[in-house]
């Protein structure tokens, strides 16, 4: 690529850097609520609920990092990145619901 | 409501949604996306809230505990649901060229959130006495 292709490509802000920073720190927040969910559902001690929800943060999780790992690798991508599309954008939320709801039981 | 009812169609069909208007410049569409991703840790930090209420509080009486962690989880629930809407509706604004949407949201979530803070300081120091 000559000097002035890349200067043209060049972006001032970082944006698509910055953008895949959040995600990975978004990650970073879900890892940290699902240990809290994992430690909730195997408190008092190992019972067939809390194993199943276990293995239900643990899918989340996986879920989420997936997720943001495919959003990752298009952010990363060369050229103009395209723009978060919707249903993504619906299943990360999603899943972020479903921890919840998830922790709601546990906790009840 | 309707309107409601209508951005979670859109949701799930980004295809309508990439019918209207003009396609903003890219770093807009990443500034919403980062905003969206900043509201969803905000949602993760509130559900690893109501974990840690339940986790870290165990002195407490059983209806204190589960009412704290069961508020904190419904914020973080009604945060991530919100952060996907509000990012549509901003997406579909750049789109169109109209004003950003103003939301009461964040005055009615730190007001959630100070009220939880309270009756959390209350409960311990009630606790640790009792």
């Amino acid at each position: 690529m000559s000097a002035a292709a890349a200067d043209a490509g060049r972006d001032p802000g970082l944006q698509p850097e910055r953008t895949r920073l959040a995600w990975r720190r978004t990650t970073l927040s879900g890892t940290v609520s699902a240990v809290l969910a994992v430690k909730t559902a195997l408190h008092g001690g190992v019972s067939a609920v809390g194993v199943v929800a276990c293995a239900l943060c643990a899918v989340l999780w996986l879920g989420f990092l997936l997720l943001a790992h495919r959003r990752i690798r298009a952010l990363a991508s060369p050229g103009t990145p395209a723009a978060l599309a919707p249903r993504h954008a619906t299943a990360t939320a999603l899943c972020t619901v479903a921890l919840a709801v998830c922790g709601a039981a546990l906790v009840f | 409501m309707i309107e409601f009812a209508r951005n979670v169609r859109l949701w799930f069909a980004p295809e309508e949604v990439r019918e209207e208007g003009r396609t903003p410049d890219y770093r807009f569409s990443l500034a919403n996306e980062r905003t969206f991703l900043a509201w969803l840790r905000t949602a993760l930090a509130l559900i690893g809230g109501g974990f840690a209420v339940d986790q870290f509080l165990p002195d407490l009486r059983w209806g204190w505990r589960v009412g704290l962690a069961l508020a904190l989880l419904g914020a973080g629930v009604l945060c991530s649901l919100r952060a996907v809407n509000h990012w549509m509706r901003c997406e579909r604004a750049m789109r169109r060229g109209e004003d950003l949407p103003v939301s009461r949201f964040p005055t009615l979530l730190s007001i959630v959130v100070a009220v939880v803070a309270l009756a959390m300081v209350v409960v311990v120091l009630v606790g640790w006495e009792g």
